[in-house]
């Protein structure tokens, strides 16, 4: 609008850049910071610590480390009896180089080993597809990879059959076995934890007993417990002379166990279904189980795949305890190896359990980052 | 369930008693617990053969035998000549010592987490995650070998201990502190505290009274404070200070004297709490959370100060939120602790692993186990349950 | 749950549970075609995987022994390390035909665990072992008042230890743990003072230590060891088979009957020779026990007589260096007895 007052300006002002402290890097500084005095504090304080370890932690990983070598000499001070300066202290990576084969395939007949990698390769090439959303065929991918998969896989490992040379399940070691037992463990917890916690919701008195009890008992003791009940006492459950192979002892106990940790998941998903549902689904002339599997489930597994993951990650955490009953998983066959005259120095510990832990991070870590994705992809925004 | 209300327009001629329901679920149930009692029966059955095949004794009688092992940490008295109950007792007593201490370390850090993550301070919230996203994706069997092989055994050996302030030694034998011998007059320090306790509750009593008849305050916390301090020591002082240390010395082989912490209860004890503190501070910092933003910001409004908002606003209501996950937790930690064996710390499983081994009384040792762990299970979800309903929102 | 269950029997019926056994143990050997041998986990001298994998050892050569008895196939043995926890039940259910891993006779285990031994193929005792180096002036077990002793938990070994101290009036510090392997790392990391166990096994486990030679075995034995292969009460034809394989082992040695010249002692006239190759005419001493007569042969091409396989692998053929001592024949002062062959 055109005025004549002089004093009042004609063009806007430009816009100014907000104060230096309310902006860029100082501003964020000082908001995340340096806040209050408390926080300043706190600052200094971690970056003290910060400081402190960090630069020593990672010159132990990666400056300092010992990266080859064949022997404990590599690794140790020339007071320990190596070749290493007195004073030195660095990982000895070149402990993990020398055994790492030992520590994917245990004691593995080497000439087999082939056949490990085969099943690994079928297990990524048909697990990827199926984490991928958009990638076809579903129905089939998932048919494959839990029907058709465990039971190649199970010829190929175990052998005798069809020229192949049998390995013994004693021999089997390292991350094969734990990938081995999650895997079935995982695949067989789900279905048994939903049959559980429908037990559990039940009408039938006997039925919801049952599921009671055996969810309680289980989830009440520690696992280690289970073990052992499987490995010294199931033979004597057992008619005389019919044996069990150890490691389907080990496999029986884990899925039991993670089985009913499973089944107080799924009945979080199932309390969670509003009523109108199941009474829509009796209305439609549904019979139980297309109502349960058409209308409950798929809504009550979406609410708890949070649950449900973590529980498969407490499963593959939880297979590391086949140590105690003397089976050698990851960790079990890296804690052996620590014994071995050949590489036993003061590092050699830290190392394995770093890898150990390297391992088992990433592995527990991607499946909680891909069940935050799911989560966030499968949300139809009705809840709040 | 609804569906029997449903009428087929073809039912009338062709519909059995099978279609019912009732009696659908009747024969469900009976076919469950026939194959229930069937399998029982062939278990049992089998075992009793195994069992007199094997010519094994069975019963719980071995139970007063001499143990004949020593076990390297107790807490009440035992020895060798002791009993297999005694020992069991033993290995149970510590599994409460491992399982009670972790429990409050663990909340502790837990909680100093679940804040840090919450924090406005962007390097305390990275740290924090940083240390979650850590210990929750790794197996605690590798925390427990962490700190007993990676830490505590590259420890000096006895004769090269780092010595602490205040008298105390750290090597690979564990830490060892000067112990507290108390002398006569000692037991005026206890009546103190008991009198101490006393009087707070009765302050803590008036106080409220005060409070809703008058609106007055009363500072409840310094005054329970100064009490439970303060009558204790003086106490102390009219008994003449009777407190001697005694200190570790060295000896031949290892630190004689003073207070040992042995180093497998330390690394299982660190090890469980620093586990089980990153999976604490999720359920706090979700807990915090939980509490939706009207509610400080009607507590600023009604002239609360940011502390009063915390303490009467948001942590009853977060409670209500952390308790049944934390419970769980709780029991967790408990069940981590049979991992002992793993490092030899004599918990109720080790213990009952060696009776095991020695008398061959297998089905007997693990029923042990699991009535144990189960017992304390349900004592602990009673307890927490309890505290939930106590804590629990009072709608009126 | 069903779905579940036949999924794991079905698994179980394709391969991964193993037999069917009856009361004949032997009748059950010879369906499935070998022996399934118990043996210790890893044990140098005694029972150890090499580097290829293939078990050696004293305790191991027993259980190959036996598969050469029953089917001339000293190759048709499985072995199954077990640990102290797992050896009895292993045994008492049927999973293993014959324990044969350093376990020591008493009469406990023979009553109440329902076992019956075989024999002694190793007379030990319980000795202790210490790292002279950094205790020097230690040489007797009777200055190790005070000292932290590390001891495997559950064996019979933890037991003597107990009960050695107290009749010396002794104080110690007991750190116990499940696994062999897990006392050789703590005593080697120096969580203990003393290493405690029977002396064969000091021997063994001084070899995997960082620096073997700084630790010495200390002169007292504190208790009898007698260690010998086991298997289940109730099957005579069984416990027969393998007690006479490990005497034919040590007549062989008495007689001089080796690996080497096994072929040519067939031919010899010696009628206690004649009768323990089964070289006799019309003999039927090796029928009688339900075995083929050239038994003892197959015994001895196998695994050679009871003092070639104790050079071999803990004798001074082998990095244990254990010298015969209570093992030698009785002939030559020792304790090793067999019963005769007629």
């Amino acid at each position: 609008m055109e005025h004549d007052v002089s004093y009042v300006r004609t063009e806007m002002v430009n816009a100014q850049a907000a104060p230096a402290s309310e902006r860029g890097v100082v501003k964020w500084l000082r908001e995340n910071l340096v806040a209050t005095p408390m926080d300043a504090i706190l600052t200094i304080i971690s970056i003290a610590l910060l400081v402190y370890f960090l630069p020593s932690a990672l010159r132990w990983l990666f400056i300092d480390a010992q990266w080859s070598g064949s022997d404990r000499s590599f690794c140790a001070t020339v007071a320990q009896g190596g070749a290493q300066p007195d004073g030195w202290s660095g990982a000895c990576w070149a402990f993990v180089k020398a055994k790492y084969e030992q520590f994917l395939f245990g004691r593995y007949t080497i000439s087999e080993r082939w056949r490990v990698v085969l099943v690994g390769a079928m297990f990524v090439a048909l697990f990827v597809p199926l984490l991928i959303p958009r990638a076809p065929y579903k129905l089939a991918n998932a048919f494959l990879l839990f029907v058709v998969l465990p039971i190649v896989s199970f010829f190929l490992l175990v052998g005798g059959y069809f020229g192949l040379p049998r390995v013994e399940t004693q021999l089997w070691g390292g991350l094969m076995v734990t990938l081995v037992l999650s895997f079935v463990a995982i695949a067989v917890s789900l279905p048994l934890g939903i049959l559980l916690a429908l037990g559990r919701r039940s009408d039938m008195p006997v039925i919801k007993m049952f599921s009671v009890i055996f969810i309680e008992t289980v989830r009440g003791v520690p696992l280690v417990t289970v073990l052992f009940m499987a490995s010294v006492m199931l033979p004597l459950f057992l008619p005389a002379g019919v044996t069990f192979d150890k490691f389907l002892r080990a496999l029986i106990g884990v899925a039991l166990f993670a089985a009913a940790y499973m089944a107080e998941v799924v009945r979080g998903g199932l309390q969670a279904i509003p009523k109108g549902q199941y009474e829509g689904a009796d209305s439609l002339g549904l019979s139980y189980w297309q109502k349960t599997g058409l209308i409950v489930l798929p809504q009550a597994l979406k609410l708890v795949i949070p649950g449900i993951v973590n529980t498969f990650i407490g499963i593959f955490k939880d297979t590391s305890l086949v140590y105690i009953i003397g089976m050698f998983d990851l960790l079990g066959i890296i804690r052996q190896n620590f014994a071995d005259a050949t590489w036993a120095t003061a590092q050699t510990p830290m190392t394995g359990l770093i890898f150990a832990g390297f391992v088992f991070w990433v592995f527990c870590f991607g499946m909680s980052r891909y069940s935050i994705y799911m989560e966030r992809r499968l949300d139809t925004g009705y809840r709040r | 369930m609804a569906s029997q209300d449903i009428v087929r327009h073809d039912a009338g001629s062709r519909s059995s008693f099978l279609n019912d329901p009732k009696i659908r679920g009747l024969i469900y149930q009976t076919v469950l617990f026939v194959l229930l009692v069937a399998f029982v029966y062939w278990i049992v059955g089998n075992t009793i053969e195994n069992l007199r095949r094997a010519n094994i004794a069975s019963g719980f009688g071995f139970l007063n035998n001499r143990a004949g092992f020593d076990i390297s940490q107790s807490m009440i008295e035992y020895s060798s000549d002791s009993r297999y109950s005694r020992a069991l007792v033993v290995g149970l007593l510590n599994t409460l010592l491992v399982a009670v201490t972790g429990i409050v370390t663990a909340s502790i850090m837990g909680f100093l987490i679940g804040v840090g993550r919450l924090a406005n301070n962007w390097l305390i919230r990275k740290i924090c995650m940083v240390y979650v996203e850590i210990f929750r994706n790794i197996p605690p069997l590798l925390v427990i070998f962490f700190w007993y092989f990676g830490v505590i055994s590259v420890l000096p050996a006895p004769r090269d201990s780092v010595q602490l302030p205040l008298s105390s030694f750290l090597n690979n034998r564990g830490f060892f502190l000067p112990k507290a011998v108390w002398g006569e007059g000692a037991w005026l320090i206890l009546v103190g505290l008991v009198v101490a306790i006393a009087m707070v509750w009765f302050v803590v009593h008036r106080a409220r009274k005060r409070q809703e008849a008058t609106g007055q305050q009363f500072p409840v916390l310094w005054t329970s404070a100064g009490l439970i301090v303060g009558l204790p020591l003086l106490a102390f002082a009219l008994a003449g200070f009777p407190l001697t240390f005694e200190i570790p010395t060295k000896s031949t082989f290892n630190l004689v004297g003073g207070f040992q912490i042995k180093p497998e209860f330390l690394a299982l004890y660190l090890a469980l709490s620093f586990y089980t503190a990153a999976f604490i501070a999720e359920i706090v910092r979700a807990g915090i959370l939980g509490v939706s933003k009207g509610q400080s910001e009607a507590s600023f409004a009604l002239g609360l100060r940011s502390r009063q908002a915390l303490r009467l606003v948001i942590v009853p209501q977060a409670m209500r939120i952390v308790i049944p996950p934390l419970t769980s937790q709780y029991l967790n930690l408990t069940k981590n602790s049979s991992l002992a064996i793993a490092i030899g710390f004599p918990d109720l499983v080790a213990v009952g692993g060696t009776i095991l081994n020695q008398t061959g009384q297998s089905i007997e040792i693990v029923a042990i186990w699991m009535v144990i762990y189960l017992g304390i299970s349900l004592l602990t979800s009673l307890f927490m349950n309890w505290f939930n309903a106590k804590m629990a929102l009072v709608e009126r | 749950m069903n779905k579940t269950v036949k999924v794991v029997l079905g698994v179980a019926a394709l391969g991964f549970a193993a037999s069917t056994a009856s009361a004949a143990t032997l009748d059950d050997v010879k369906a499935k075609g070998f022996v399934q041998c118990g043996v210790n986990t890893a044990l140098a001298g005694f029972s150890a995987p090499d580097d290829k994998g293939d078990w050696k050892g004293l305790d191991v050569d027993l259980c190959r022994a036996v598969a050469a008895a029953v089917f001339g196939d000293a190759t048709k043995v499985k072995f199954t390390p077990t640990n102290a926890k797992e050896r009895f039940t292993a045994l008492q259910s049927g999973e293993i035909d014959l324990l044969s891993r350093n376990t020591t006779w008493t009469l406990s285990r023979d009553t109440s665990l329902g076992f019956n031994f075989a024999g002694v193929n190793y007379y030990d005792g319980q000795g202790f072992m210490i790292n002279a180096k950094k205790l020097p002036g230690v040489n007797s077990a009777l200055q190790l008042s005070g000292a932290s002793v590390c001891v495997q938990s559950g064996t019979t070994t933890e037991l003597n230890l107990a009960d050695y101290f107290k009749a010396n009036n002794l104080e110690y510090n007991p750190v116990v743990f499940e696994k062999l392997e897990e006392v050789n790392a703590a005593y080697d990391a120096g969580r203990c003072d003393a290493y405690t166990t029977d002396q064969s096994g000091l021997y063994s486990i001084r070899l995997t230590l960082a620096a073997p030679d700084d630790h010495i075995v200390l002169p007292e034995i504190i208790s009898k060891e007698p260690l010998g292969p086991a298997v289940r009460q109730g099957d005579d034809q069984w416990f027969d088979i393998v007690k006479w394989s490990l005497y034919a082992m040590v007549l062989a040695e008495e007689y001089g009957i080796t690996q080497a010249n096994v072929d040519e002692m067939k031919n010899s006239p010696n009628p206690d020779i004649k009768r323990i190759l089964g070289t006799e005419a019309d003999s039927k001493l090796g029928t009688d026990l339900g075995l083929s007569n050239d038994w003892v042969v197959n015994i001895i091409k196998a695994v050679g007589n009871y003092g070639e396989s104790f050079e071999r692998n803990v004798g001074q053929g082998s990095p244990l260096k254990i010298a015969r001592g209570l093992n030698a024949l009785w002939t030559k002062g020792g304790l090793q007895y067999a019963m005769p062959i007629r």
